[in-house]
Parts: C-alpha cells; structure tokens; sequence
C-alpha cells in the first residue's frame, strides 16, 4: 500500500468529522477539516492534501461549489464525497463536477479507508448505491430512445454494465473480478472509465434524468 | 360592535356553568353535551329546532349560513326563509343584501365563538381595503353622474356596505370557514381545473350579459352624439383620478397579495414542524427511552431514516405506504422496512428503475421477501442487501448477505424455506430462482421474472 494519504475532512456536522478522525485511525494523516464551503477552499488550497473527504450537503452551496472552486488551480487533489442524505441529483453533480467517487456515511471504518486509499492511488470508488444511480442514468430501456450525441461517452459498454451490476449487489472488486474472470486492475480500469464518462457525457438524458428526479 | 355580543347567549359559558344537568332551550341533549368537535356532526338537528342561540349553518348553507341560522331560531323551513329573503332583497333594492352580509359577520359560526366583525375591527388591512373600495365606488359613482347614467344611484349604499362586508368577511373568517368559502365561490371563479367547464360557462354567461348592457348603451347614446364632445374632458378626469388614486390602490392590492403569502408560508411552517413532530421527535423520544437496546434504537433509527428520506426526496408524506406498494420500488421498501423492523437486522436497497405491479412481479416480490427474511434470520450478518432492477425484457432482484452461508446441497430435503417459497413460485410465473451460498462467504439469491408487457414508453 502506498504511503499514508494525506486527508482532509469537509462535513457541517463536527461531531461527524470526530468521527471520521478516529475511524481513519492511524492509516492516514488528518491535515485539516472545515465545516463549510469557504473555510474548506481556503484551507484545502493551503494544506494541499491528497484526498478530500467531502460531504454532498453543506450550508453554503454544496460539496459540488468546493470541487468546482479547487478542481482548476489544484488538479491534484482528489475528492471523495460522503453524504447520509442522497438525492440521486445531487450526488451525480458532485460526481460530474469532478469527484472520484462516492460512498454513504454508513460504511463501515476499515472500507472507509480502503476507498481513500483507492481515490489516493488514483481509482474511482463507486458504493452500491453511486452503481445503481449510475445505472439508473445510463439506463437504456426508460423513456424515448435518443440517437447518443456521442456513442463512446454516451453509452456504458456490456461488461461495465456488468461491473456496475455486481458492485450494485454488493461485491467487492476482488470478487467481480472472480466472478468475470479478470482482474482486479481491469475492474478499476472498467469503473474509472465508467467515472470518466459519466463526469464528461453530454447525453441528454443524463441532464433529463436528473431533472425528473427532482421533478418527481 | 359590542352590541351583538349582548343578544346573543354564549353558549360556551350556559354549557360550563350550567353542567349536565341543565337541558339546553332547543331540546337537543346529546349535541350539546357532547365535546365540541361532535358539534359539527349535527348542526342540521339543532339547526331545525326552534329558538336556541342564533348560529351560521356549517353544512347547511348556500352563501353565508344566514337563513339557516334565522330559519332555526323562529323554527320555520330553510327554503322558506330564503325565497322571503330572495324576494326582500330584489324589492328593497339591495338594501336586504346589505342587511344579510352585516348579519354574516356579526352572527358566529356554529360551534365557534366570537363574530367574523369582532376579528374584523383589528384587521388594519382590511379596512384599507375598504377604504380603497369605497374610493372606487366614489369614482364610478362620479364618472356615472357625468354619462347622467342614475341606476347606480340607489344601489351605491347596498354595494358600499355589502361590498366592505363580503371583503372583510373573506379576510377574516375562521380558517374553516374560509375553505368552506373558497369551495363555493370556485365554480365562479372557474380557475380549478376540476369545474373548469362549469367556471367557462359562468364566465361566458356574464361576459354575454355585459356585452349586451354596453351595447344597448352605446346605442342609446348614439342619438345623442352631442354627449361625445365632453370624451375629452371625461378621459382627463379619469386620468387624473388614477394618477391621485392608482398608486394607493396598487400598493392596497400589493400588500394584500404579500400579507397572503406570508400566510401560505406560516401554513406551510405548521405542516413541517407538525410532521417533524409526528415522525422524527415522536422517534428520538422512543429512542431515547430506549438508550439500553441498542439493536431496537437501530431500528428506530433507521426506520425514521427512511421514512424523512422519502418525503424529502420523493414527496411523499409520512405514514403514506399503500400507494407506494403498488409498483416494484415501493414493494421493495415495504419489504426493507418490514424485515428491519421485525428482525433487527439493516437491509440496503439500490434500486434502478421501477415498474407497476403484475401478477408475476408480485410473485418475485414475495420470493425476494422470503429470502430477506431467511437472511435475517439464518445468516448471522447485520446487513442484507437488495439490487432490484427493472429492464425492458426483464425484471431481476438479487439478495445477499455476507453471513455464514451453507452448502446447498446439503440442505435437507423436508426444509421447503427456500426450495419451494422461493424456487417453485417463480417457477409458477415463468421466472427463475437461483442460490449460491458457501459456507463462510454469505449466501446470494438471485430471481428473475421476465415482463408481461413492455412499457407503454417504449412505444
């Protein structure tokens, strides 16, 4: 495993961020935390850490504003968001601003900072529910049929389809890449793509499928 | 104002002070006795009683409750009264219509104390609203006097009264009341979309009525052509009016329009900290009370969790689950919410798509039930997760927990569970049922059901 990651901590809820503290543990180096959108830009751009564990909610403006802010001066740093609330919307738009993955607060202390980790090393981190949104947005059989602007960014492939499938049912990386036959690394290569599209796909569905929900 | 309240017996304080024993004038025992709310169940009985304390009807009323309420106080027929009234106000030249808003304000509503006029002395609002009607009464008064048009003459003071009457009732009549109001006057309004034809025939009607009357007018005026050449002096009268007057109307008009929607937001604060206060305080007092059990605060939590997530996210009101069942998402979240309330166990749910129910949809439901309860119950892990997914050919749930699994095919053969709850009802449907489980890796059971029909927005 690569060296200790250096985090930051985003979360309105200061007993949430003790939380989090003492379940990161000794694995990783706390740098700093804030509790809204402009202490959090400040500071990150100060500390520069590794990986910013950032919550979806926050009183002014969202976790989406402190991506959006930081993501153009400081490439380096990588965002992974945290909320207990998930609207499908709001999630996919951290995500689309630039965040490489998401995971809900009730994960466990050992799975939060193997997906620091992962997001240290560069990978996406998809929980199941990020997986069934993702699928929900791609979704192929809702609605009127749209010729893709864009077929390779428009369209998930067969096999992330499946990848995105089993993490939906909750298999680890390790056991989708039993169950498919292939590697560890070929998942991670299969969710970054799946990320990837996601953050740069002009589908109209997409935007559409976000606007229902929030209609819905 | 205080006048009204001398003639009229307070009821609240004869029932008090009077006790059980004392036997009301209109001979109704159970009603009046009876606490307040069942009041409301019987106004048509006490209503057709004679004397007793002078009332609005709740139910029975075609405008205000008036001649119901006059009709059971000198104890004659309803219809009646209001033909007589009907008949008094066209004679008298509106001055009865007049006389019969003053008596809406001033006579309560049943079961309520306290006239709509009382509120209505407080109302600051209010009475600038009437100052501002009456200024334009003033003014169509005034212009009518220069086309020498006299009809509106004797009807000015009938409108003037009942006219403030009618706007002061509709600002300060009890909430009850005012949706009672509202409900009547829709059809008029036509802006519903429930009575939208009945509201474009009124409005049709009335706008033929008046067409007419400006015609015929135009055409009597047209032997008097003379009448054209004060136009000019006429038009700068009324311009100069606006320019005094508009303003004031306008801001009148304005913050009658603000002050309702600051009353629409106050409604809209009491719905939320009513529902905050039904789900999630009832729900931290419970768990509070029950700070020893961790597994039953988990619940608890969780359950209240679910339910504030599906109003803020979805809309839909606590407490609200029937509708919901109907389709597969919502079936899915009866079953999430039914196996972590009986067993204690969380279950997570990643849904995509959703579809109504059908007969086959219905079985896999119930097979997915049954293997989330089996899971909660056998397999020893804290959390059983459920991937349900809707595609256009198929629908497919997968259960699985990460538990202490066992050997399929050493299940004996007398425990049905899982062969035949699970397996042979989706047999039944055309849909497919497998397990895999090992023992220390957790079990996964996944069901597939193909669809009857595709959905119509594939067409």
């Amino acid at each position: 495993m690569s060296p200790k990651p250096r985090v930051f901590i985003v979360d309105d809820h200061g007993l949430f961020r003790s939380g989090v503290r003492s379940e990161l543990g000794d694995d990783v180096e706390v740098v700093g935390e804030a509790d809204d959108v402009a202490p959090a830009i400040a500071r990150i751009s100060e500390s520069a850490p590794d990986v910013v564990l950032l919550d979806v909610h926050l009183p002014g403006g969202g976790g989406q504003a402190v991506v959006t802010a930081l993501k153009p001066e400081h490439p380096e740093v990588r965002f992974l968001a945290l909320s207990a609330s998930d609207a499908p919307e709001d999630v996919i738009a951290v995500i689309r601003a630039g965040a490489r993955g998401y995971v809900t607060k009730t994960i466990s202390g050992a799975e939060l900072v193997d997906a620091v980790h992962r997001v240290a090393a560069g990978d996406a981190v998809f929980s199941p529910r990020l997986a069934g949104f993702v699928l929900d947005a791609f979704a192929t059989g809702s609605g009127p049929q749209r010729p893709a602007l864009d077929p390779e960014l428009d369209q998930l492939t067969m096999r992330e389809r499946e990848v995105l499938r089993l993490i939906a049912r909750g298999y680890t990386y390790k056991e989708i890449a039993r169950e498919l036959y292939i590697s560890v690394k070929t998942v991670e290569t299969h969710v970054s793509s799946v990320l990837r599209k996601l953050q740069l796909s002009t589908r109209h569905q997409l935007a559409r499928w976000a606007n229902e929900r929030r209609l819905a | 104002m205080a006048e009204p309240t001398g003639w009229r017996p307070p009821r609240e304080a004869t029932r008090t002070a009077g006790g059980g024993s004392a036997a009301p004038p209109d001979g109704s025992r159970d009603p009046d006795r009876a606490p307040w709310h069942s009041r409301r169940h019987g106004p048509g009985r006490w209503a057709r009683g004679p004397g007793g304390p002078l009332r609005r009807a709740r139910e029975d009323r075609l405008v205000g409750g008036v001649a119901a309420a006059v009709a059971a106080r000198i104890g004659r027929d309803v219809t009646t009264v209001r033909i007589i009234l009907v008949v008094a106000a066209v004679l008298s030249g509106g001055f009865v219509a007049a006389a019969y808003v003053v008596a809406w304000m001033l006579i309560p509503l049943a079961g309520t104390q306290g006239s709509i006029a009382g509120k209505a002395m407080a109302d600051r609002r209010g009475v600038a609203a009437v100052a501002g009607f009456w200024s334009v009464l003033i003014v169509v008064r005034v212009l009518a006097s220069v086309f020498h048009a006299g009809g509106l003459g004797s009807l000015l003071w009938p409108l003037a009264v009942a006219g403030a009457g009618v706007i002061l009732i509709w600002r300060n009549a009890p909430a009850d009341e005012q949706a009672m109001i509202r409900h009547q006057v829709r059809p008029l309004l036509g802006l519903t979309t429930g009575s939208r034809r009945t509201g474009l025939v009124i409005r049709l009607t009335v706008a033929a009525i008046l067409l007419a009357g400006g015609v015929a007018a135009l055409q009597h005026a047209h032997e008097n052509i003379a009448l054209l050449q004060p136009l000019a002096g006429v038009a700068l009268l009324i311009s100069a009016i606006f320019v005094l007057l508009g303003p004031w109307w306008l801001r009148i008009a304005r913050d009658l329009v603000v002050e309702r929607q600051a009353r629409v937001r106050a409604e809209e604060r009491a719905d939320i900290a009513a529902r905050v206060h039904d789900s999630v305080l009832q729900t931290l007092a419970l768990i509070q009370r029950r700070a020893d059990q961790p597994q039953q605060v988990v619940a608890l939590a969780r359950a209240q969790e679910r339910e504030l997530r599906s109003w803020l996210f979805d809309g839909r009101p606590p407490g609200t689950i029937d509708e919901a069942a109907m389709t597969l998402a919502g079936g899915v979240r009866l079953i999430q919410q039914e196996v972590e309330a009986q067993h204690g166990v969380a279950v997570e749910v990643v849904m995509v798509g959703d579809c109504p129910l059908d007969d086959g949809l219905a079985a896999l439901l119930a097979a997915a039930r049954e293997a989330t309860v089996n899971a909660a119950k056998w397999s020893g892990a804290s959390v059983v997760s459920i991937f349900a997914e809707v595609e256009p050919a198929e629908v497919s749930v997968f259960v699985r927990d990460r538990g202490q699994g066992f050997d399929p095919g050493a299940v004996p053969a007398d425990r049905k569970g899982l062969a035949e709850s699970v397996r042979a009802r989706m047999a039944r449907r055309g849909g497919a049922a497998m397990i895999r489980s090992a023992p220390g890796e957790g079990t996964e059971v996944s069901l597939t059901m193909p669809r009857a029909v595709t959905e119509p927005s594939q067409a």
